[in-house]
């Protein structure tokens, strides 16, 4: 490969940037700056260079999170080291929402606009108050993942701070002040752009690491960012963390868990009871039995108790737990992975990010369970971009399992090799699709593969891939310890063990609800607080359907969604009153799709566009006036239902549908 | 006497056919079947001399048993499957497809496109004047070829030849996401200041003109280009000691533009910037 690499140079910032994750170049052949007597003997870099290109998305988040946007002569220092065509790279670096290849603002505020939070209003507001502040830009943002407690947003800071931070300790448990030294103040409260004093932020920031990214490559204890993420977020509380995320409240809010002390949660169980950030706290909780039973009865006995309990997948396609696990397990390439898909990014789902804030052990532990079971010694975590206090909680999770001989070369004194690697997505839905994901994670655009060949038997790098949902693989725990035949027996014949759901929109206590499936819809409300009146309640998110206030005795289980002709999806509840105009519920969800399809095949790149524009025609229209463009929405939503590559285009088209067919929308 | 190494025996894979049983080599593809079988299915983003992309999904077939269609091009063969490739489901993913590129795109100059619009009664019009469209305008920065991304339809073939399928430059990728895709080379800079070598072998598995010679480009624009009255002339370039293949379009006794067959079994299609461009010797007649 002779690759053209163009006159543009990284400033000192970006050369920093990158070396943190990737160490310092080798030889002028990787990006040295000086050229010895050597270099000029022999070519460096090569297969062993290009061996290292799945390190183009931590190099890009690098490069991103120091100086907020990733420029010319940063992205080819970037593809250098890692013989990265610039042409790829470029691709790679558009891909993602959260990366910019022209010059921004250092802060950027993003504010959640979708389903639940709907911060469009908020979004202008915050943007009129920052629009004379340098520095400083305002976008609107797909689903953050924080629909219990919305409207949602995230502030991102580029660059360290003015004045070197004290590196905080990993918050302790929730709604305790964080030890150590309190934070430096670093100038006077800022004052609102009126001129008024803005009040005092309430406790309820999250404060994302502001370490390099890549878990533990270089940049050690070294601030290069800080993420915060608010909610609910007011215009005074986004505008004071936007001028200095830094001084923001780090404490974590508490979680909000309405089931919080029944005995009967299994999955919840430990979420607000045990400190997220100690391991022996994790281990006097229960912690470390599931694996310790794994290595007593061996990977065949492991993968044939996640048979037996009849665990189905938890990210929404309901696929056999231990049918997949077998399959990799069985495939003689080596070497085999474990994938933890955590790019929980379907708008109205946060049970993902409330397990792995609340209990990061418990994935740690299901993880290596997983790794042990199939026999992979490596594990991708890939974690959305925006989840900026799972990823620490994670990343200190993962750092004390290793110092304590959980993970690393021989995981329990077991002579079994394992370790985590946890993967930062840079906004992008599609890459949730598992072969998305593994392009992702590779260093290529997340567009998906097509099927066949199958994850388990061509995944991540080729290899046999078991690549499972985080709510699926912490089921794996209670399994274990309560064996396959004492799981199976709660929920129902084909919907085995508990469930998490995500209740959010017009009910009084959003949150997420453990309950065993065969509960029905209605349960499950009015543990919630079901409005009196419902319209309307979303299963499944975006890319489930709807079903009417009176079908609240739908069981909500796999079989029983399916009969009523509809799909519990990840398990998203979301309800809608009748104040809620529904058209612009359609075009918001069908504006998501436009905006996240990869654009890899045409039914789905020119299809959502397509569906979106007769959303927008037809959104004032009812009955017949409507009819050429519901006609034109059922051609359309049937082709990309049929003939895209991948779950995003097959099911861009459900929610539409089920409004059309079963709430009657534009009758 | 020479030697010919004979190919290691490859198994049959039986399957059925639109009901038709059927035999072919292991590790066929469907299209492949239907190909042998003397069907017409339509491809797009198919070609000759590349791994398919699968991406334009005008090729799909139906497979018994299977939730959604499948790509022709890309999928194999497998023992008992039972395959339908004239269907009311295939049907109307073909003419869907036809539609939403012809609505967003311009496909004037892609053979045969405007006749499947024809056949599977593709109406691109529907979707009303105001559906969105690429609307880019030709990026003429060079002497050599054109990019006109209004013609465009991401078909990846352009990517895969220069990367690492065939000229291994990697001047050109995918950028941006979704409809605002498109392809560019590194920065989305102007072509002289990137990778590209110039060697065209984009534009010889451009599938839908939006790559093309700046010769035809310039004569389409002058109204003068008439492949009908253009003769083809396969001969041996006269660069090196290659020997590649060279077909030369000649309109009104002037080279217009230059391809290479792709049967081949030594270039494949592909060439060098000194093949593909260097002709006007042969022209200069003072």
């Amino acid at each position: 490969m002779d690759l053209r690499f163009g006159d543009s140079k990284p400033t000192d910032e970006e050369r920093a940037a990158v070396d943190a994750v990737l160490g310092p170049p080798g030889s002028a052949w990787e990006g040295a700056e000086d050229r010895d007597a050597a270099d000029l003997r022999w070519a460096r870099g090569g297969r062993a260079a290009r061996g290292r290109r799945d390190l183009l998305l931590p190099g890009l988040h690098a490069l991103n999170d120091r100086v907020g946007w990733v420029s010319e002569g940063g992205l080819d220092y970037l593809c250098r080291r890692l013989t990265v065509p610039p042409a790829e790279g470029y691709g790679v670096a558009t891909f993602y929402s959260m990366f910019s290849v022209r010059p921004r603002p250092a802060t950027v505020v993003r504010v959640c606009t979708d389903l639940v939070c709907g911060g469009a209003g908020l979004c202008g507001e915050v943007e009129a108050r920052l629009a004379s502040v340098p520095g400083v830009g305002v976008e609107a943002s797909p689903c953050l993942g924080l629909c219990e407690r919305g409207p949602g947003a995230v502030v991102v800071r580029a660059g360290p701070p003015a004045v070197a931070f004290p590196d905080p300790a990993p918050p302790r448990n929730h709604g305790a002040p964080p030890p150590g030294p309190p934070p430096v103040v670093l100038r006077a409260r800022p004052q609102s752009p009126d001129g008024l004093a803005i009040p005092a932020p309430p406790a309820i920031g999250e404060r994302g690491p502001g370490r390099s990214p890549g878990s533990g490559r270089g940049g050690a204890g070294e601030k290069t960012h800080a993420t915060l993420t608010l909610a609910p977020a007011t215009p005074d509380t986004l505008t004071l963390a936007a001028l200095d995320p830094e001084t923001f409240s780090s404490e974590a809010p508490p979680a909000p868990l309405p089931q919080a002390g029944q005995d009967t949660l299994i999955l919840l169980r430990r979420i607000g009871s045990v400190d997220p950030a100690s391991l022996d706290d994790y281990r006097a909780h229960g912690g470390y039995t599931a694996l310790r039973r794994a290595f007593a009865i061996g990977p065949a006995e492991v993968i044939r108790e996640v048979t037996d309990s009849g665990l189905l997948g938890r990210g929404g396609a309901a696929f056999p737990t231990g049918r997949k696990w077998q399959a990799t397990a069985a495939r003689p390439e080596q070497p085999h992975y474990v994938v933890c898909n955590a790019d929980e990014s379907e708008p109205g789902t946060f049970k993902d990010r409330v397990l792995m804030e609340g209990d990061p052990y418990a994935l740690v532990e299901a993880m290596t369970v997983a790794g042990y079971a199939v026999g992979a010694h490596r594990g991708y975590l890939y974690l959305r971009g925006e989840y900026p206090l799972a990823l620490q909680r994670l990343e200190h999770a993962i750092a004390q399992a290793r110092a304590r001989g959980l993970l690393g070369d021989d995981v329990l004194g077991q002579g079994y090799a394992f370790d985590i690697e946890i993967r930062r997505g840079a906004g992008a839905y599609i890459c949730g699709e598992e072969t998305a994901l593994f392009n992702s994670i590779e260093g290529y655009r997340g567009e998906p593969r097509s099927k066949p060949p199958f994850p388990v038997e061509k995944g991540l790098f080729g290899g046999p891939t078991a690549e499972n949902n985080v709510e699926t693989l912490v089921n794996v725990l209670p399994i274990l310890t309560m064996g396959a035949a004492a799981y199976a027996a709660i929920g129902t014949e084909e919907s085995t063990g508990p469930k998490l759901f995500c209740v959010s929109g017009s009910v009084a206590r959003p949150g997420v609800y453990e309950l065993p499936f065969g509960a029905t819809l209605g349960e499950l409300l009015s543990l919630a607080g079901k409005p009196d009146n419902l319209r309307a309640v979303l299963l499944g998110g975006a890319a489930g359907g709807f079903v009417r206030a009176d079908e609240t005795d739908i069981p909500l289980t796999f079989e029983g969604t399916r009969a009523a002709g509809t799909t519990l999806g990840s398990g998203v509840v979301l309800a809608f009153d009748d104040t809620v105009p529904l058209p612009r519920v359609l075009l918001r969800i069908a504006g998501f799709f436009r905006d996240e399809s990869c654009g890899q095949c045409v039914p789905c790149r020119v299809g959502t566009v397509r569906q979106e524009e007769a959303l927008h025609r037809i959104v004032a229209r009812t009955g017949a006036d409507a009819a050429d463009d519901i006609a034109l929405l059922r051609d359309v939503g049937r082709a990309m239902r049929e003939a895209s590559i991948c779950g995003l285009g097959q099911t861009a088209w459900n929610a539409v549908e089920s409004a059309i067919d079963r709430l009657g929308a534009y009758e | 006497m020479t030697a010919i190494p004979l190919q290691p025996p490859r198994r049959l894979v039986e399957f059925t056919l639109d009901g038709a049983a059927t035999r072919v080599p292991e590790g066929a593809t469907l299209l492949d079947a239907c190909r042998a079988a003397g069907k017409d299915v339509p491809t797009l983003c198919e070609g000759d001399t590349l791994t398919p992309k699968n991406a334009c999904r005008v090729c799909v077939v139906e497979v018994e048993g299977a939730r959604t269609l499948a790509p022709a091009c890309s999928r194999a063969a497998e023992p008992g499957m039972s395959v339908h490739t004239d269907t009311e489901r295939t049907r109307h993913s073909r003419r869907l497809v036809l539609e939403l590129l012809a609505s967003s795109v311009d496909l004037s100059t892609t053979p045969r496109a405007a006749a499947w619009i024809v056949e599977y009664g593709a109406e691109p019009g529907r979707f009303g004047a105001d559906a969105a469209r690429l609307n880019e305008e030709p990026k003429v920065d060079n002497d050599l070829y054109v990019r006109d991304y209004d013609k465009c339809i991401l078909c990846y073939k352009c990517v895969d030849a220069c990367g690492e399928q065939w000229q291994n430059t990697f001047a050109i990728a995918v950028a941006g996401r979704g409809f605002d895709a498109r392809i560019a080379v590194e920065h989305d800079a102007p072509l002289t200041d990137s990778a590209c070598v110039y060697c065209g072998n984009c534009i010889e598995v451009c599938p839908t003109g939006a790559l093309s010679f700046k010769s035809e480009f310039d004569m389409r624009a002058a109204g003068t280009w008439d492949e009908s009255a253009q003769s083809e002339t396969t001969t041996v370039c006269a660069y090196c000691g290659v020997g590649c293949n060279l077909t030369l379009h000649v309109q009104d006794n002037e080279i217009v533009k230059v391809t290479s067959p792709h049967d081949n079994p030594v270039t494949h299609g592909n060439l060098c910037i000194k093949g593909r461009f260097g002709y006007q010797h042969v022209q200069n007649r003072d």
